[in-house]
């Protein structure tokens, strides 16, 4: 397959997962993939898209509109059937800042065991950068039938007691956010507001690997496995047989670390706190170092 | 107090936009039409007392005094991927410049909600609403100057 020649020589643990920005190009029509645009920036999907590409809202479309959680399983099926997917369908999600949002859109879609799933290396960035075609035509999808399992987070999915027991067992933990909101001076992103926690730090135990820190800034792709490597294993001590689990603020940057631990590198069992700062930090009596 | 004229039409305007699809044409239409402060105003690289703070999409505002005491107001946004803060920009300048000091100082952060609705994810619109306070406390600064 031209174009993913340079994926596959990277040294992933599963390449399949990622596909080239040319692999895109070269299959827009066909009907066996669905191409999925998810971004922080809710109208720049509208404001020009990859053709055939459809719309994936993070809030809109894959959170509960009342509960903080997920959709559920009929949700699932609904949105499904919108973007015109069968469980046969390959998605391939890319989007905005480095495919953020694309990576958490696959996670979620994970949580409804939809395997068939790859993200576009680079992402908007990189098919802008090499001058592809964007498009605002809103493609027009058939409905789908798509009968999803009930929602099973057990497998990529951590939730607070189990992220508690995971610190008293000295787990493994990944805090990917910026160094300041680790350290406990900042308490969101920087440039960001401040999105409501009440206590700044860490997990105890958590070691601080910013996300982005998995890319290559100039075009948004993944660095090769031996770099990602490096950053994790070698210098953070990262093993990959022991249980790992990724937080951030909201579960959305650690989406797109426990993608790149989970396939890129290989770690066996990794798992997305989507609780995050938002809910540590506010817990009464949870632990926090800083 | 009440709003602009010129805001408070285009508010009446979304606000009659029920369908998602329309809303999000509209606000697109705005954006396309932003332009960015021009040269003579300022230049690369911007100065940072401009820059309008926990906005994610580095927006950067100005308001100018014009001879005739009103203010006009210029932005930029560094962030390609920024459509929503071009289309809140263009949407600021258009109903608010060549307005005194004192009447875009009426102007509160609640506007974003009212013209973005559904398009906000969550917690996003806090960086939108960042952007109406900076130019507020602008007009505000101009106002005691006058």
């Amino acid at each position: 397959m031209s174009g993913m020649t340079d994926i596959a020589a990277r040294g992933y643990a599963k390449p399949d997962v990622l596909v080239s920005t040319e692999w895109v190009a070269e299959h827009l029509t066909d009907p066996s993939i669905r191409l999925v645009e998810s971004n922080e920036d809710t109208l720049l999907y509208a404001s020009g898209h990859v053709p055939g590409a459809v719309h994936v809202d993070w809030t809109a479309d894959l959170n509960d509109p009342v509960r903080r959680d997920y959709i559920t399983r009929k949700g699932f099926e609904a949105l499904m059937s919108r973007i015109g997917a069968t469980p046969k369908t390959t998605v391939i999600f890319y989007g905005d800042k480095n495919n953020w949002w694309a990576c958490y859109a696959f996670w979620v879609f994970q949580l409804f065991g939809h395997k068939n799933a790859r993200v576009m290396d680079g992402g908007r960035l990189k098919w802008e950068k090499e001058g592809r075609p964007m498009t605002r035509e809103v493609p027009a999808i058939a409905p789908t039938k798509y009968k999803a399992p009930e929602r099973n987070d057990k497998p990529v999915r951590a939730f607070r007691d189990q992220v508690l027991k995971h610190v008293k067992g000295r787990g493994q933990i990944v805090d990917v956010r910026s160094p300041e909101e680790y350290a406990g001076t900042r308490m969101h992103m920087p440039d960001y507001p401040n999105e409501g926690a009440l206590r700044g730090g860490h997990i105890p135990g958590a070691k601080s690997v910013p996300w982005a820190r998995a890319i290559n800034p100039e075009d948004g792709t993944f660095k090769t496995a031996s770099e990602l490597a490096d950053l994790y294993v070698k210098t953070n001590k990262l093993k990959k047989d022991k249980a790992t689990i990724a937080y951030c603020r909201i579960g959305e940057r650690s989406s797109h670390t426990w993608f790149a631990l989970k396939y890129l590198l290989g770690f066996k069992d990794v798992k997305n706190y989507d609780g995050s700062w938002t809910e540590w930090g506010n817990s009464v009596g949870l632990p926090i170092e800083k | 107090m009440a709003l602009p004229a010129k805001l408070q039409d285009v508010l009446d305007l979304f606000a009659t936009f029920d369908d998602p699809a329309d809303r999000t044409n509209l606000l697109l239409s705005y954006a396309d039409q932003f332009r960015e402060v021009p040269r003579e105003v300022a230049t690369r690289p911007f100065a940072k007392e401009h820059l309008v703070p926990h906005c994610e999409s580095e927006a950067y505002v100005w308001a100018l005094r014009q001879p005739d005491g009103t203010l006009k107001l210029h932005f930029a946004v560094e962030n390609p991927s920024g459509v929503s803060a071009r289309a809140l920009a263009t949407i600021l300048d258009k109903t608010l410049s060549g307005l005194p000091p004192a009447e875009i100082a009426t102007v509160t952060p609640d506007i974003v909600e009212r013209i973005f609705r559904q398009n906000i994810s969550m917690g996003k619109g806090l960086g939108l609403m960042s952007m109406v306070q900076a130019v507020r406390s602008l007009a505000n600064a101009a106002d005691r100057k006058a």
